[in-house]
């Protein structure tokens, strides 16, 4: 089975179907990157493109060593390196991009909705790498790979998210994936953050962390930007911190055997703790391991051979 | 050389006309209104009969010229993406015969001699009227009001910053008292722009979705407060732009129970789109005030059924598709409007929200009235501004064969019923597609 879709762009229009596929051919992936040649010849002779516009190092090197585990050919550009600093409209660059003939561009934009433009615009795949505030597909498909291994199941479980969920891609496609897997979903931050009819996504919004994560199975914290301070959507890190860090005394009132995600990059202390960050209940880098599973899984269901 | 409209079902409601009667239009003025007009009538002893064009206007319906309070030229500076000319064509295809238009040109109509030369080039094109809005502070820039008697002078009807309000509330006070006095009215872009910074869209359950900074509500209501309170205060004439939100509306209609002399006008998307059409990121639903919600299209028409809403103009706003072919939030706002503005508003009739009557009323009538045009009406002796409709004609708006520059317009392949034909300005036939 593969999938029929051209691109993916976001959680929202995957069915659970879906879901489960990608999920489940990633745990097949898995092993692929335990191996000392690491490298299968499944997209030998495939080229992807990773256009960045937006500066990351985990999700771009995960989606590069992905490809490379698969032995496609992986080139990366990057904003600052583009033709995108000499005032070329994202159009252009996309065409000159399709006119080289590759398989897939993954995308990762600062502007939501890029991706949707360059997918009408370009025959090639796209896969949205995270676009503005609206959707970061991958992340929620390796954070619901992770609670699947951990937990063995993602229906029933209660899921807190939090954070500056209004600026986050990553709250998005999460509460569209746990919730059709499932899931019960909670959001979590001051209300500067929460943004307006968050509730009709299905989910409860609380403004307090201890509410929040009160018996919980998982804690997922998102990092807090700090340019949002200088926007005045908060007072200062401080505050945010004593009120919304992840510590040793809070995270008791979730299960005891909760697991805490988060997508990085972190903000050590300031959103959660070094001792949690570090702990036995901590996953994240559980999650950025996944990340190389399930992009290998996508990039194969998208553009993999017909066999 | 005379023009004989006969058949047509002519409305007028500056004198409560409803009936079948044919118009004699010559020297650009309406000659004669009568039940049948022949060609040996009083007005004809002269004239042998090739003087004479006779049109049937047969289950057409004949109607003083629309005149739309609310179009960016662009001209001048903005030309890629409008000139006088392309829109003065789009207006006449739309059934215009005369347009209002706003000041937010480079440079701004902020002095007479862009105020002539917008009214010496549309007098050059001669395909519509053309009446320049000048703005209420130089470049719009919201600091130092422009030269208000100078520029009624060279021919400005009313003032406006549009595209941006006027943040400085003494400011405004002043404008809207210097207006008045002149008997001129202010028309006010509402808009805090505190609230609405950096938002492409309306804040709401969509924008949570889409992940798009939204343009709340209130930025629009907090302002068109101030603006009435400012109004009651001071007795001024002030006219609300493109109102969107059910907010403004109430707002709106208190005002007039108190008996304020406010207008307001809306725009044909704020009644026809929801911002749910924005789910592709199709730049073309990008606009300013932005689509609303489903209760907030149903408060504007409710706005427009009970008269708290006076006038529909299209909020004309072409752009080029470098302006539009790019990322969501680095888009234009605008929606081309005035080739598919009286098509969509005929579906308020449709739909029996307006009478044939109220709805010509709103863009012909009361525009005239609110900008003291000599426009509106079909009386002998008045301009011939005439706009003739085709009720039963079903088209297909197709993005190409737009007249204007502009083809950004979210109503791409939409199929409309009602068109305008013929539309005839001063005597002459500007546009027509009559069978």
């Amino acid at each position: 089975m593969k999938l029929t879709k051209k691109d993916i762009l976001g959680i929202k229009d995957i069915s659970v179907e879906e879901i489960k596929l990608i999920l489940d051919t990633a745990e097949s992936f898995i092993e692929v990157s335990t191996r000392e040649i690491k490298k299968v010849p499944t997209l030998r002779g495939k080229t992807i493109i990773n256009l960045f516009f937006e500066a990351s190092t985990r999700t771009r090197t995960s989606f590069e060593i992905a490809g490379k585990r698969l032995s496609a050919d992986t080139i990366n550009i990057s904003a600052s390196t583009s033709s995108v600093v000499k005032g070329e409209t994202l159009i252009d660059t996309a065409r000159n991009i399709e006119a080289m003939n590759p398989d897939a561009i993954v995308i990762r934009h600062s502007a939501a909705g890029a991706p949707h433009l360059l997918a009408r615009m370009v025959k090639q795949s796209i896969i949205n790498a995270g676009d503005g505030a609206h959707e970061h597909p991958t992340q929620a498909l390796l954070d619901m790979m992770t609670i699947r291994e951990k937990k063995g199941r993602i229906a029933g479980l209660a899921v807190a998210i939090v954070g500056d969920i209004a600026h986050s891609r990553v709250a998005r496609s999460n509460i569209y994936g746990l919730t059709k897997m499932g899931a019960r979903v909670i959001v979590a931050g001051p209300a500067m953050m929460i943004p307006r009819d968050i509730e009709r996504m299905g989910v409860s919004v609380y403004h307090k962390l201890e509410d929040a994560i009160k018996d919980v199975d998982i804690i997922m914290m998102l990092r807090i930007q700090m340019e949002r301070q200088q926007q005045k959507i908060f007072p200062s890190l401080r505050e945010y911190s004593n009120y919304f860090c992840l510590n040793r005394n809070n995270i008791t009132l979730a299960k005891d055997d909760v697991l805490v995600m988060h997508p990085g990059p972190i903000n050590r202390g300031i959103e959660i703790s070094p001792d949690i960050a570090d702990g036995p209940y901590s996953v994240i880098l559980d999650q950025v391991t996944n990340g190389v599973a399930v992009r290998m899984a996508l990039l194969y269901l998208l553009i993999g051979g017909k066999s | 050389m005379k023009l004989l409209l006969k058949g047509g079902r002519v409305i007028d409601p500056s004198q409560d006309l409803d009936a079948k009667m044919d118009i004699l239009i010559a020297h650009g003025k309406i000659l004669e209104v009568g039940r049948k007009i022949h060609k040996h009538g009083a007005n004809f002893r002269k004239q042998t009969e090739t003087d004479i064009t006779v049109i049937n206007l047969g289950g057409m319906v004949v109607v003083p010229g629309l005149i739309d309070m609310h179009t960016h030229l662009r001209e001048p500076g903005f030309e890629y993406r409008e000139t006088i000319r392309t829109g003065s064509e789009a207006a006449s295809f739309g059934g215009f015969t005369s347009v209002a238009c706003m000041p937010n040109t480079m440079p701004a109509n902020d002095n007479r001699s862009v105020t002539e030369y917008i009214v010496r080039k549309a007098a050059a094109c001669n395909i519509v009227n053309v009446y320049p809005i000048a703005s209420i502070t130089m470049g719009s820039e919201g600091n130092v009001m422009t030269e208000f008697r100078d520029l009624r002078d060279a021919g400005a009807v009313a003032f406006s910053d549009d595209g941006k309000p006027v943040n400085n509330s003494a400011l405004m006070r002043r404008a809207l008292e210097y207006a008045s006095s002149l008997g001129l009215p202010i028309i006010s872009h509402c808009e805090d722009l505190s609230l609405s910074a950096g938002g492409s869209m309306n804040e709401g359950f969509v924008s949570t979705e889409l992940g798009l900074q939204g343009i709340p509500a209130i930025a629009e209501e907090a302002f068109i407060a101030r603006d009435i309170i400012i109004a009651e205060y001071t007795g001024a004439l002030l006219h609300i732009a493109h109102v969107s939100t059910a907010g403004a509306v109430r707002l709106i209609r208190t005002a007039k129970e108190r008996g304020l002399k406010i207008t307001a006008e809306t725009a044909p998307h704020y009644f026809t789109l929801t911002e749910d059409a924005l789910r592709e990121y199709d730049t073309c639903t990008k606009v300013n005030p932005p689509l609303r919600t489903a209760e907030d299209v149903k408060a504007i028409k409710e706005g427009l059924k009970d008269g708290t809403i006076d006038a529909i103009a299209s909020d004309h706003a072409p752009h080029a598709p470098t302006d539009k072919e790019v990322e969501f939030e680095y888009a234009a706002f605008g929606i081309t409007g005035l080739e598919t503005s009286l098509s969509l508003s005929l579906r308020l009739v449709e739909e029996s929200i307006l009478t044939l009557n109220q709805l010509i009323l709103k863009m012909s009538t009361i525009p005239a009235r609110i900008l003291n045009l000599p426009k509106g009406n079909l009386r002998a002796g008045a301009d011939a501004d005439i706009t003739v409709l085709d009720l039963n004609k079903k088209w297909t708006v197709d993005r190409a064969m737009l007249r204007s520059k502009g083809k950004n317009t979210p109503f791409h392949q939409w199929t409309l019923k009602g068109k305008p034909v013929l539309t005839i300005m001063g005597g002459g036939i500007k546009y027509q597609e009559l069978p």
